[in-house]
């Protein structure tokens, strides 16, 4: 597994934002302004689910039409996060934190695409205790993302 | 005004947030992760006024139920931004990033009043347009270039490239950041 680490660090993105004084901010920059993005296109649907924010409009509706910007949202955060990983895998391998992101980075993925995009695609769904709890799982799932993604550096 | 700040940071509880294991990381996480609250629902209006998202969405739905969202998020990013601040205030008042942002945040702020102020008065003419007028689009356009250079230029202030103790620096940089360098 180390090896692998070791690999990712030797590869040419890897060398190349490692060796940089500029690259390494500024593509962390971008990261954050992704993640400023994608909490501002999950926080729409799931506030709705909630039965706060934008009530007089269906979930369904708000669900479809942020789709877009959750899908770009996502890859510019896989496409910034990707390369400031690749410079510092090592560091990552030894850094719990990374660990927890990493791990709950999938199951985040997963739940917001095949599940709460499916819950919430449900013309009928109004706010109830499951549309309550879909939302809570997104917000929980996503807060330990950016909390430990944002931990990585501090540890 | 350093007189001041050189005060403030030595005044025990600066000390005590600065020199801290744990509260000082969670109030700059904290600070980050409303980056999604604050600037993401803002950036949900920018996009609805451009007719890039939500278009189907009342202008006014936007403006009345998420914008209090945008506050909320905006008031956790004054409360904890004014904390890192007094946690090293000296450093802060000569860093040229924190400078880029503090005026960025002035220009970014007017943008808010002008368009809360002219624009959306009229927001009855065009609430659901899918694409809102050019006063509009402008302000959004606007507002979204401000909070993105302020969110840059805040990530930047970490690095110390051009704090004072770094130098040789050229003259611009020192004038900017307000170094006062030792004659050779």
């Amino acid at each position: 597994m180390l090896a692998f680490f070791e690999w990712c660090e030797s590869t040419l993105i890897g060398v190349a934002v490692r060796e940089s004084l500029w690259l390494f901010p500024m593509i962390e920059a971008v990261h954050l302004l992704g993640l400023s993005l994608l909490g501002g296109v999950l926080l729409v649907v799931d506030l709705r689910m909630l039965g706060l924010g934008l009530k007089a409009q269906s979930i369904a509706e708000l669900a479809r039409q942020t789709r877009p910007w959750l899908v770009a949202s996502v890859l510019a955060m896989v496409a910034t996060g990707v390369p400031l990983f690749l410079s510092e895998a090592v560091k990552c391998y030894y850094n719990t934190s990374f660990w927890v992101k990493i791990s709950t980075l999938p199951v985040a993925l997963l739940y917001t695409f095949l599940v709460r995009q499916r819950i919430a695609a449900d013309p009928g769904l109004v706010t109830s205790a499951r549309s309550r709890l879909t939302a809570i799982g997104s917000l929980a799932l996503w807060f330990t993302v950016a909390a430990a993604g944002r931990w990585i550096g501090f540890s | 005004m350093l007189d001041f700040l050189t005060w403030l940071a030595g005044t025990s509880w600066s000390v005590a947030l600065r020199e801290s294991l744990y509260v000082w990381p969670f109030v700059e996480s904290t600070h980050v992760l409303s980056l999604g609250l604050f600037a993401g629902t803002a950036a949900m209006l920018d996009l609805r006024l451009l007719g890039l998202a939500l278009t189907r969405v009342p202008v006014t739905a936007l403006t009345g139920r998420l914008l209090p969202w945008t506050r909320a998020g905006f008031a956790i990013m004054v409360a904890t931004g004014l904390l890192l601040l007094f946690s090293n205030p000296v450093r802060y008042y000569h860093n040229i990033f924190f400078r880029i942002k503090v005026v960025v945040l002035i220009i970014a702020g007017l943008n808010v009043w002008l368009f809360h102020s002219r624009v959306h008065r009229r927001v009855a003419d065009w609430d659901l347009n899918p694409v809102a007028p050019r006063s509009a689009r402008t302000a959004a356009i606007v507002s979204l270039v401000a909070w993105a250079v302020v969110v840059v230029a805040g990530r930047l202030i970490a690095y110390n490239w051009f704090d004072c103790d770094i130098q040789p620096q050229p003259d611009l940089i020192n004038w900017a950041a307000s170094c006062v360098v030792p004659a050779e």
